[in-house]
């Protein structure tokens, strides 16, 4: 048989199956390992550089780490380097951008699965995504020249200053609607059909099976893409460099009034990413503590967006589970 | 069954409303329901509303009418050349005619200045003296210059504008305003010119007319700082770079991990913990990947990302602000996002195939290179276009990496100072003149429509692919 | 019936005593017939997917130049076995194989035995046909190429020529070389596959329910294939469908599921005849009770 005699050839009477080494294929199983590997290298890099200068930044005579995380005034240049006025305007800027964006997404979602056909949905769904991926420099543009001047108009140049929180926060608002739109859609698609006609069956209205069956079923997916929006908002830096100004709102509790002056949206609050960019904007010498500052601001947004995603990532498995 | 309380009636179905009330309490609900809906709908119309108004903004922005004063009347000029000025604009002048309009208007000091920084003429000198410009050539700091080829025609208009016809632009007017209502911009230019808004100027030297700030010359133009006669070529060449060195860098590396994770990798602690490290790489905001680019790639590796490693002599940059820092940062950004959609693309292959090429005993490389990366291949560039159009938008990292706010010379090389079309946007949007709000208005309409033809590539990549492979 | 003499014959002939298990007063469920090791042997394989024992204690002899029939209830571990017979079982992650498979006297588990090689020699049909997205001709050249097969232009044409042809595919496709794999029918596809597997010459084919997704008469094109192709080569198929067993096989193996105390579900070899004793008077309980239809 030829087979046979083929099989004897190769062994020799020997071991058919030796192993040949392939230095080719362990080669590129290396290569490839290599680059999987680079993404750790990657995270490394960050937390190592960014704790670095940290450390630089805290050790410096000037701050303590204490007055950083406690102290409420951000002023480099007098000393002052509590870190709170720039996380306040972080999270209202971010806290507004949530509220503009939680309403029109998940209800744009709600109406796309449950009410669209599926031609109109197969044309809205990619206008929506159209939002998310415009630059966010544009929208800065967009910020300053249309939303600070409606603003003004509607409440009062005197009431609105010409950098304001809540222009920034509104226009970060629409720009995170599809990450909210994108990721309750799913959701609420995922729900089984099987759950919608058994409410339908017993006499619901289309109101309340969407809410009260197929949004509740679909909740770690709909809560999952809320942090991711807050996560991007959060990170946003362009637009709120634009529009929000370079002055962080500095203030004293106890002292300033709370409504009028603390949580005002209708004048300018710096925030963290901002006071990074602008920072950077300028001469900036290596080893200076502003150099430092940005490093240590930059860590605390690290891991403030790092628990965020960890957070949306676990509401990700809980939704899986529920349907597989 | 059994009811507890006495005081409920005495049969379960009483519990429920009658049929009267039923049909009451019905009408509300539908009623409810109704209105939840247009709720919706409203919703999502105002996210479309969003999105046509920046639309709207942005074009209304680029295009209108001016009030524009020029100390030198470009017909004039072409008439003084002896051109008939119907028939010839200033760009149609020939080179050598537009170096005689800077010669004769410009100062030597000025003149001397400019040729530094690029020559007009290969050959011959136009302001300096052969003897100095050899002089200063073979010194220890030569200006660029002496290395740069000499300009070129869009250039040296750019530079005839800016020095001779010195056009500036008094009031600006926007697009749907201008194609309604002309008359009122006349109107308010003619009364700002009464309130004395205007000192330099003389009502008759002012001439309205249409402006495209958006145009083909715009981008062709260097940049400048008169709004007037800035472009975005310099913007767009190094966006042209930076894409460049993004793509090189984060394709194969990010293609050879998707490889990786998905054809190589088993199960086990280091494989989870490299994935759910690329999931968390890719929620982390640009700019921290700015920070590392800086902290990293300019500082740490200034040697190699100044090119100053790879000459003997004076390096091509002074510091690591150069376009190959800031590449390989953007790169850094897009890996996650690359590896991703690679992986995605790889799933998405019939593990059939895999079987199918195993049993035959290929090897696990034979396999992937000839069965499963053709098939994954469209998805995989899809990604890596989407990829690329994000890194194409981002400003941030750009502004970390060190951008140059000003530069007027197109990079010539990895090592050379750049800017980019984002950073030009912001520093534009960031001055209060009007003319800038137009210009960074025009910038974005470019950068939106680069976007646009990138996304839509990928999206026919997409369905031509995917209507082929059954 | 007529073929019992001539299996009867022919198996007489490879053995060196007396088959015992056809006798009914045969009182022992002994399995093990003194033959010569056929071409692949188990001993005491059991497959483990993680912590769940699919098949244990399998012990066969398959014959050198014979199809060889599994077949048993869903989830009794027969496409698990096969699949251990040329080592694609290794790519489940969890799988671990216990025991030894010896092709040609040689255990393929062993240490330092490359899987890679195994699959040359041993090749593999699937259940659902799995043709490349290429043509019809680079379907077979492939795989031909990987091997090493070194041959110019016009001997890999007659390379490919003849792996159709032993597949009774040649006439159907000759004129349609250049097309893709997925332009032929559902049984086209199937026996495209086949001529790819005899494309790298193996000396073992394995078969995982190859006729389960083809229509009948399809099925019953490959089936006279498979008696072609037992002149030069060594088939071993896993079938749901008996009757096909009965067709085709020259021994069966049947398999059943058994519960063990924890409730474990495995696999195990509960009889290994020549096919027409185990359909006419099989040795043991379960296996009538299936062949009858009691259960499965």
């Amino acid at each position: 048989m030829a087979t046979e005699e083929r099989a004897l050839q190769q062994s020799g009477g020997q071991q058919t199956f030796k192993r040949r080494p392939r230095p080719g294929e362990l080669a590129i199983r290396g290569f490839l390992f290599f680059c999987g590997v680079l993404s750790i290298a990657t995270t490394l890099g960050i937390v190592y550089e960014l704790g670095k200068e940290s450390l630089l930044f805290f050790q410096d005579d000037r701050v303590s780490i204490g007055e950083f995380f406690t102290t409420t005034i951000w002023q480099p240049q007098a000393g002052g380097f509590g870190i709170w006025p720039l996380v306040l305007g972080t999270l209202y800027i971010s806290f507004i951008a949530m509220l503009v964006a939680v309403p029109i997404g998940l209800a744009a979602a709600i109406y796309l699965s449950e009410y669209a056909s599926n031609r109109v949905r197969g044309f809205l769904k990619p206008v929506l995504e159209v939002l998310v991926g415009i630059p966010t420099v544009v929208y800065g543009f967009f910020a300053l020249t249309f939303m600070t001047p409606l603003l003004r108009s509607l409440l009062g140049s005197n009431v609105v200053g010409f950098f304001n929180v809540l222009s920034a926060g509104i226009v970060i608002g629409i720009l995170i609607v599809p990450l909210i739109s994108s990721l309750a859609e799913d959701a609420l698609r995922a729900v089984p059909d099987s759950l919608r006609q058994a409410a339908y069956a017993l006499g619901a209205s289309k109101l309340e099976v969407s809410t009260r069956v197929v949004v509740p079923a679909a909740l770690s997916g709909i809560a999952a893409g809320f942090v991711v929006a807050m996560s991007r908002a959060v990170g946003e830096t362009m637009v709120v460099t634009l529009a929000s100004g370079a002055s962080p709102r500095n203030f004293m509790l106890g002292e300033d009034s709370l409504f009028s002056y603390i949580l005002n949206p209708f004048q300018g609050a710096q925030a963290m990413t901002g006071y990074v960019a602008i920072t950077a904007n300028g001469d900036l010498g290596y080893n200076t503590i502003d150099y430092n500052s940005i490093f240590a601001i930059g860590l605390t947004l690290f891991f403030m967006t790092l628990g965020l995603n960890s957070l949306s990532r676990r509401f990700v498995r809980r939704f899986r589970q529920v349907y597989e | 069954m059994s009811i507890e309380a006495p005081e409920r009636p005495g049969r379960v179905e009483d519990l429920y409303p009658s049929e009267q009330e039923y049909i009451g309490h019905l009408g509300r609900r539908l009623r409810k329901a109704a209105v939840f809906r247009l709720f919706c709908l409203a919703m999502l119309s105002i996210a479309v509303l969003a999105l046509a108004t920046l639309l709207y903004t942005i074009i209304n922005d680029s295009f209108g009418l001016v009030a524009i004063v020029n100390e030198n009347d470009p017909e004039g000029i072409v008439a003084g050349l002896g051109h008939d000025p119907e028939e010839v604009g200033l760009e149609n002048l020939e080179y050598d005619e537009l170096v005689g309009l800077l010669e004769g208007t410009v100062s030597s000091g000025v003149g001397r200045r400019l040729e530094r920084d690029q020559r007009f003429y290969e050959d011959r000198l136009v302001f300096e003296s052969d003897a100095t410009w050899a002089e200063i050539c073979t010194s220890d700091a030569p200006p660029s210059g002496c290395t740069l080829g000499p300009r070129g025609q869009s250039d040296i208009l750019a530079l005839v504008f800016e020095r001779v016809v010195v056009p500036d632009v008094i009031a600006t007017y926007e697009l749907i305003p201008s194609l309604f209502s002309p008359e009122v911009f006349e109107e308010e230019v003619a009364a700002a010119f009464e309130a004395g808004r205007f000192p330099d100027h003389t009502p008759d030297q002012a001439a309205i007319e249409w402006r495209s700030w958006f145009n083909p010359t715009f981008l062709t133009t260097p940049q400048n700082s008169t709004p007037e006669i800035a472009g975005i070529r310099t913007a767009i060449i190094g966006s042209a770079w930076l894409v460049v060195i993004t793509l090189l860098f984060a394709v194969p590396v990010g293609v050879g991990a998707a490889i990786y994770l998905v054809e190589y990798a088993k199960p086990s602690r280091l494989n989870d913990f490299i994935q759910t490290n690329i999931n968390n790489l890719a929620g982390v905001p640009s700019i921290i990947y700015g920070m590392l680019g800086l902290a990293i790639f300019v500082r740490v590796l200034e040697p190699f990302t100044s090119g100053a490693i790879f000459t003997d002599g004076v390096p091509p940059s002074d510091n690591g602000r150069t376009v190959i820092a800031a590449g390989l940062t953007l790169g850094l950004l897009t890996l996650p996002v690359v590896i991703i959609s690679a992986q995605e693309a790889l799933k998405s292959v019939p593990n059939s195939l895999r079987h199918a090429g195993l049993a035959l005993g290929a090897t696990r490389w034979q396999t992937v290179r000839s069965q499963i990366l053709p098939v994954a291949l469209p998805g995989i560039l899809t990604g890596t276009i989407l990829a690329v159009a994000r890194a194409v938008g981002e400003t941030a990292p750009l502004i970390l990496v060190g951008a140059a706010s000003f530069i007027t010379t197109d990079p010539t090389g990895p090592f050379s100072k750049f800017t980019a079309l984002p950073i030009q946007i912001f520093q534009w949007t960031s001055f209060p003149q009007q003319e800038f709000r137009h210009i960074a208005a025009a910038a974005s309409l470019a950068l939106l429509l680069l976007l646009l033809t990138l996304n839509a590539a990928a999206v026919i990549l997409r369905n031509r692919y995917s209507r082929r492979a059954e | 019936m007529t073929n019992e003499t001539s299996t009867e014959s022919r198996l007489n002939e490879m053995i060196e005593e007396p088959m015992t298990s056809a006798q009914e007063n045969q009182a022992e469920p002994e399995i093990t017939v003194v033959r010569p090791p056929g071409v692949i042997e188990t001993k005491n394989m059991y497959v483990f997917y993680g912590d769940f024992m699919a098949v244990a204690d399998v012990s066969l002899n398959f014959g050198k130049n014979e199809i060889s029939a599994l077949i048993g209830p869903s989830g009794c571990g027969k496409s698990t076995v096969l699949r251990s017979l040329n080592r694609m079982n290794d790519l489940v992650a969890s799988a671990r194989t216990e025991g030894e498979v010896h092709y040609h006297g040689e255990n393929i588990y062993a240490e330092g035995v490359d899987p890679v090689e195994v699959r040359r020699t041993i090749g593999m049909v699937f259940q659902k046909p799995n043709p490349f997205p290429k043509s019809i001709f680079d379907n077979i050249a492939w795989g031909a190429k990987i091997n090493g097969f070194r041959g110019n232009k016009s001997e890999t044409e007659g390379l490919v020529q003849e792996a159709l042809e032993g597949a009774a595919l040649w006439d159907e496709v000759k004129d349609k070389l250049a097309e893709s794999g997925y332009s032929l029918s559902g049984g086209q596809q199937q026996r495209l596959c086949i001529a790819r597997a005899i494309a790298t010459k193996p000396d073992v084919i394995l078969m995982d329910e190859p006729c389960s997704a083809l229509d009948p008469i399809a099925t019953l094109r490959i089936e006279e294939l498979m008696l072609e192709l037992k002149e030069n080569y060594s088939i071993i198929i896993v079938t749901h469908n008996m009757q096909q067993a009965a067709r085709v096989s020259d021994r069966t193996a049947f398999f059943n599921v058994k519960l063990n105390d924890t409730g474990m579900r495995t696999g195990r070899l509960v009889e290994y005849s020549p096919t027409d004793q185990l359909f006419t008077s099989p040795t043991e309980k379960d296996t009538e009770d299936y062949i009858t239809g009691r259960f499965g």
